[in-house]
């Protein structure tokens, strides 16, 4: 007994350094946005003064009266939606493809996963010189001359300058989602190939003898064998989406009438161009509700599993 | 035993990593720290002149170089202000003249007033007295302006208009006439890139300062201007006229493509500060007032939409002696004549050498001397960072959406909550 007390003293000991700085840098600061959050440091005065006035959830509200916060959510949302249905589809596509082990395989295996060594940084630089527009018809620029020199001169637009929307949906988003599928869609693949290959050979086997099409042995037997790898590429990749900072700051900034805005790139201008800390800190709180919306039953649950 | 001695050899290790940094520091005179954003273009090749001017005269104190890139200090400033706020500022660092340096720094009480330092010197006088007020506050002097750049400046392809038999405009409303002219023969007539909002913010400013004049916009941060001036509501609805005549694919754009436009011939017109003209002469060679010329932007004669970078002596700067002798080196008639050439501004002195600036720099200079300054607001230098983000939003979404009653409803709004 008395061993066992001291077993625990140590393990305690040894990670109490990590305790506390977790305490400290993540909880701590956490709480310290959230109440920044509901003071009213929205001027550099206030601000330097640390001055304690608590308007309660003003800022909160404030923001999302605002019609720059509610496109930003929205662009957010489908944001997150065709980002993942993408890295889903087209890595699961990929990771059929490959298992059958075509010619030269391995080499598109890693050459897949390239794009994910890549900073979101580097990613939002060159594709937005790929989807830079130039003058629609006259002059135009990356992939619309692409589609000049093709002759499918219909097919050229104004990518992420375009200001128009179909329910909410800014199709300016679509070149930056197009850019982010390209860089994530590789961690689905290999994901979903990881899955594949520990799956019995003899089970595809039996199910073939039995007369199974192709596509029912994908949905009848692949898919539901790998749901929960899948659920973890889709948590992983809705926290990514919402961490696209990045990749939206240096591809196309906030855009015509915040067109590519996310709260993200809003809060940033918020703290530190603008000096309205509370703003700033009220919308890094509702990201974190968001991210914990998405993370904390998928924590809970394999919790419970194990 | 192991973990003894590779314990042993990195305390010995950083024993040895101390007398080596201690032993470097010993042989100087301190050394005093700079803080800008100048790093790009005829900027960087400035400073380093001046850094060259400064360790000629003080060969012995190391000059630390401390930059942030980012266009307009867009990422410098939020480091510095991270900087200041953690107690740990630098020995002097670049800020816009105004309400930048004002609002945010001495307000605040994180500067030190430099007034005694100027009349030291004997240089107060062969100030700009404009300029120098930019940089007060009840009464006492903060920062050394460095340069001034040019705001409302209206750049054009010398080419494209003689081609199409086009006079340049003088004031608003032939403007805009032109602008269609251009059009109509398949010009692109005026080159906007706001991929950065506040390009079009420095479009706004110089139509609202021809709308408002001189005075009255420079009363307007005052608060002696009614917001209801018709000025106001018209600055919005030229401006709103005006971006139907810009490139489509402004939004993808910085302003550097946009001045490229002109360039190429395909735009015939850019409203940009000054800077545009550097870029022009050194990154493209062309000649001013052969290749391509430039005019007040229509309707702003007489006005002079002043950008200027000051430099300041901060609360609690490590080496305030070196940063002195910093000040006084930008302060010095050779000192502004050296970085102001290859920078490509004119000095905030009033006593320049203008054998040492190109046409049209010379050209600014008797503007500066004998127009009405106006502070900028896409700059920093008219109104708090509040009031500038918030307007760079309300004039991006009219752009989009053409609502000029929105956009004064929400000039005014955001005037109240953030200037007064």
């Amino acid at each position: 007994m008395k061993r066992k007390n001291e077993e625990r003293l140590v393990s305690l000991a040894i990670l109490s350094p990590t305790i506390i700085a977790i305490g400290i840098f993540v909880y701590g600061f956490i709480g310290r946005t959230v109440q920044i959050s509901i003071l009213d440091w929205n001027n550099f005065g206030n601000f330097i003064r640390k001055a304690k006035h608590y308007i309660g959830l003003k800022n909160y509200i404030g923001l999302f009266e605002e019609a720059r916060f509610q496109t930003d959510l929205w662009n957010t949302l489908y944001f997150t939606l065709f980002f993942i249905l993408g890295c889903l589809t087209i890595g699961i596509i990929l990771s059929l493809i490959l298992n059958n082990k075509p010619k030269g395989g391995y080499l598109f295996q890693n050459l897949f996963l390239f794009p994910m060594a890549l900073s979101f940084v580097v990613t939002g630089t060159v594709w937005r010189w790929f989807f830079s527009p130039g003058r629609v018809g006259s002059n135009p620029h990356g992939i619309n001359l692409l589609f000049q020199q093709l002759g499918l001169d219909n097919l050229q637009w104004g990518w992420f300058t375009s200001t128009s929307s179909v329910f909410n949906f800014n199709l300016a988003l679509i070149a930056v989602i197009v850019a982010a599928v390209w860089q994530y869609s590789g961690y689905t693949m290999a994901m979903w190939l990881a899955g594949l290959r520990g799956i019995d050979e003899q089970l595809i086997e039996a199910a073939r003898i039995d007369g199974a099409s192709k596509w029912q042995i994908f949905s009848k037997i692949l898919f539901p064998m790998q749901i929960p790898i899948t659920l973890s590429a889709v948590i992983v990749l809705a926290h990514v989406s919402l961490k696209a900072f990045a990749l939206i700051y240096s591809m196309t900034g906030s855009g015509p009438n915040n067109v590519t805005d996310i709260p993200a790139v809003y809060m940033f201008e918020a703290t530190f161009r603008s000096n309205r800390y509370s703003t700033g800190s009220a919308i890094a709180i509702v990201l974190l509700i968001m991210v914990g919306v998405l993370i904390i039953p998928y924590l809970l649950h394999s919790y419970k599993e194990e | 035993m192991l973990l003894k001695k590779s314990a042993f050899l990195s305390v010995f290790l950083m024993i040895a990593l101390l007398f080596v940094f201690s032993f470097s520091a010993l042989a100087q005179d301190g050394e005093v720290e700079v803080f800008s954003w100048w790093t790009g273009g005829g900027e960087e090749e400035g400073l380093n002149a001046l850094i060259e001017l400064y360790n000629e005269e003080y060969p012995d104190v190391e000059f630390i170089n401390a930059t942030v890139a980012g266009g307009a200090g867009s990422n410098a400033k939020a480091v510095l202000k991270t900087r200041m706020v953690g107690g740990n500022p630098p020995d002097s660092f670049q800020v816009h003249g105004g309400a930048e340096l004002i609002d945010t720094y001495v307000k605040t009480g994180m500067m030190q007033p430099i007034t005694g330092l100027l009349e030291e010197w004997g240089v107060k006088d062969k100030f700009n007295q404009q300029i120098l007020e930019l940089s007060s506050y009840e009464g006492e002097i903060y920062a050394v302006p460095v340069n001034v750049h040019r705001g409302n400046v209206l750049f054009y392809n010398m080419e494209v208009l003689n081609e199409h038999g086009i006079d340049a405009p003088t004031n608003m409303y032939d403007f805009i006439n032109t602008l269609k002219e251009l059009d109509e023969a398949g010009v692109v007539p005026l080159a906007l890139g706001d991929k950065n909002k506040w390009t079009a913010t420095h479009v706004f400013e110089a139509v609202m300062v021809g709308t408002l004049g001189a005075d009255k916009y420079n009363s307007l941060w005052e608060g002696s201007t009614s917001l209801d001036d018709p000025g106001i509501y018209q600055a919005f609805a030229y401006f709103n006229e005006m971006m139907n005549y810009v490139n489509e694919d402004h939004a993808g754009n910085t302003w550097q493509d946009a001045s490229r436009m002109v360039y190429d011939g395909e735009a015939a017109f850019n409203i940009m500060g000054d800077w545009a003209e550097g870029y022009f002469k050194s990154n493209m060679g062309w000649t001013p007032g052969e290749d391509f010329g430039w005019m007040e932007v229509p309707g702003t004669r007489g006005t002079f939409m002043v950008v200027n970078d000051t430099f300041g002596l901060p609360e609690g700067a490590p080496n305030p002696e070196n940063a002195k002798r910093w000040l006084k080196t930008i302060a010095s008639r050779e000192g502004q004549d050296t970085f102001n050439p290859i920078k490509g501004s004119i000095p905030a002195r009033v006593d320049g050498d203008k054998s040492k600036y190109d046409p049209y720099l010379t050209d600014s200079m008797e503007d500066f001397a004998s127009n009405t300054l106006t502070p900028s607001i896409a700059h920093g230098s008219a109104a708090p960072e509040g009031f500038i983000t918030a307007l760079n939003d309300n004039i991006n979404s009219l752009i989009t959406d053409n609502d000029v009653d929105r956009a004064v409803e929400r000039f005014k709004q955001d005037f109240e909550e953030y200037v007064e």
